[in-house]
């Protein structure tokens, strides 16, 4: 964020949360043609707050998964406002197989404010699904482009978002835990909630220069929500540069591998720092 | 010569294992340090010589006190095998997050640490393993970058050893003042692990207490064989936000070390006292080739 910047990282954090945000549910409408919904994760449910699918782009199938709120109280209620349980990482775990199997790439949407946490859920295992998820996702030999649209919380969000690029729209936020529970952790104090999401450094600005991300995408002024049109034209544009990007690279596996194997090995020390 | 290796590793984790003892346990007996210690859970009063010699499990009602990251490599590996590995590895403060550094300072200070993992190449039952040990009383045992660089290296070192690979969680997740760097070690750790595996590498995973967040959500989750301390807390979201969440109270039990046997998440719930030769057990069965013909 520069000094002139006029949005501060807490109205970001209310724009990224805002109804109307532009979710996965828009971008199947949006951006691809002829799509087909993958439903359930073949052991017991289906969860809705797991999208995913295939879809042509631009004439071209790809797989497309994402996390989804839903987009009245009915389907917020069923996607519980986008946390996902294992049934819908188990569904994602599918459809990254079947990507696989027919060499599509894959293109994630997110915006969850993290994994559901319920009784449920740890009983089937949530830590499990995702950490299958993130196992899946580093090795997969097709390429994978991640794009935050709006909140991108913690291990629910990386369990889609490990990328051979990721992408981040202007007014998303993406980080280690929600602001409240950030403040309620480190100073047992959830009203201090505005103060946190000053010094997590959530915003794309920030993700870039710590290399988490790799782009953003600007959004029309008072956010994508107000014009989701021009930002879905600007999200197509740069997929497309980003696919094919993606398909010169030799050994996308490897190179998600080493993407991630990198991260914040710039803040490593060997001994130097004082006892 | 190899003798002289070993009695100098074996004294050098012992000064290790007494230097974390210094809480709870003081390792000079001065004539008014009380001798007795009072076990957390029933409040008998054991002996702080018992404690010690039942590997701080509690006698009456079996209660596994938490253990020091050395202590623990000591009660797994041969005498004389351990060698630590990346000893020196910490991470800066990518948030500027006030007073953590001064927190880092202090832990450092009190838990003879320098971060929350400790990795370390031995021997167990005679054969050659890395064993990573996260330890609870540094920060929970959270996982910033330097855990999660410290886990991916001793992927990569059994890897190139060809040796398997051990990791003894208690963590409380993802480390929040390191912030998003934190949640990517998720990915670097998972990898790394996923990595190692397919290359036909043996990882046991041992769930200890407590064992949630982020690393459940990877590499704790992801062992060949998943090993449990009883009674361990093993979970992804915390007890109290799922309460708060769904607006009831937990039945007893839930998210330990048993409860995920029962739903399939953990191989074997392992005592103290076992863990040893259950490791040295599945070192040995996985042995190329199986077990040796003259022990059959
Ligand atoms: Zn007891």
């Amino acid at each position: 964020m520069t000094r002139s910047d006029p949005v501060t990282p807490a109205q970001r954090v209310a724009l990224a949360r805002a109804p109307g945000r532009p979710g996965v549910a828009g971008a199947v409408k949006a951006l691809f043609t002829d799509f087909f919904e993958h439903r359930g994760d073949r052991l017991c449910a289906d969860d809705p707050a797991v999208l995913a699918g295939i879809g042509l782009f631009h004439g071209r199938p790809v797989t497309v998964l994402g996390t989804r709120k839903g987009a009245d109280l009915e389907q917020n209620l069923a996607c519980r406002f986008g946390m996902p349980t294992p049934e819908g990482y188990r569904k994602a775990l599918r459809a990254m197989d079947q990507a696989e199997k027919f060499g599509r790439p894959i293109l994630t949407f997110v915006d969850t404010p993290g994994a559901y946490p319920g009784l449920e859920a740890e009983a089937r295992g949530q830590g499990a699904a995702i950490a299958a998820c993130l196992a899946r996702m580093s090795t997969l030999a097709v390429p994978l482009i991640a794009v935050i649209l709006g909140e991108g919380g913690s291990g629910g969000a990386l369990a889609l978002a490990m990328g051979n690029r990721v992408l981040m729209a202007e007014n998303a936020v993406y980080s280690v835990l929600s602001p409240e529970g950030f403040a309620s952790i480190l100073w047992k104090d959830s009203s201090r909630a505005q103060e946190a999401c000053e010094v997590m450094k959530l915003t794309a600005a920030d993700l870039l220069d710590y290399q988490v991300i790799d782009r953003v995408l600007p959004e029309p002024a008072g956010g994508a929500q107000a014009d989701p049109i021009a930002f879905w034209r600007t999200l197509d544009q740069a997929l497309t540069e980003e696919l094919r990007g993606a398909a010169r690279l030799a050994d996308p596996a490897r190179h998600r591998q080493r993407r991630f194997r990198e991260m914040g090995n710039s803040w490593l020390n060997a001994g130097k720092e004082t006892r | 010569m190899n003798n002289w290796f070993a009695a100098r590793r074996q004294r050098m984790l012992r000064l290790k294992v007494r230097r974390e003892g210094e809480r709870p346990f003081q390792p000079r007996l001065s004539a008014g340090a009380p001798v007795f210690e009072q076990c957390p859970r029933c409040h008998k009063a054991v002996p702080r010589a018992q404690w010690e010699k039942n590997l701080l499990v509690c006698p009456a009602c079996g209660f596994h006190r938490p253990v020091g990251a050395y202590r623990r490599l000591s009660l797994v590996l041969d005498e004389g095998s351990f060698q630590e590995l990346d000893a020196e590895l910490t991470a800066g403060d990518p948030l500027a997050f006030p007073g953590y550094g001064e927190k880092l300072t202090g832990l450092r200070r009190r838990t003879g640490l320098r971060e929350a993992a400790v990795a370390a190449k031995g021997r167990i039952g005679g054969l050659p393993a890395v064993v990573a040990v996260l330890d609870s009383r540094f920060l929970m045992g959270s996982m910033g970058v330097a855990v999660g660089e410290k886990i991916a290296r001793a992927a990569e070192t059994a890897e190139k050893a060809r040796v398997p690979l051990i990791v003894f969680c208690a963590s409380g997740g993802a480390r929040m003042q390191e912030g998003i760097l934190s949640l990517m070690q998720m990915g670097k750790t998972a990898a790394a692990v996923t990595r190692f595996r397919d290359k036909g590498g043996l990882y046991i995973a041992c769930l200890t207490h407590p064992t949630t967040g982020g690393v459940t959500a990877s590499f704790a989750m992801l062992g060949d064989v998943t090993l449990a301390e009883p009674e361990a807390l093993i979970g992804f979201a915390g007890p109290r936000v799922i309460e708060q969440t769904i607006g009831q109270t937990l039945p007893e039990g839930f998210q330990r070390a048993e409860y995920l046997q029962e739903h399939g998440f953990v191989d074997a719930v392992v005592p103290r006292g076992k863990m040893r030769d259950t490791l040295a057990l599945l070192l040995r069965l996985h042995q190329k080739g199986g077990a040796r013909r003259d022990a059959i």
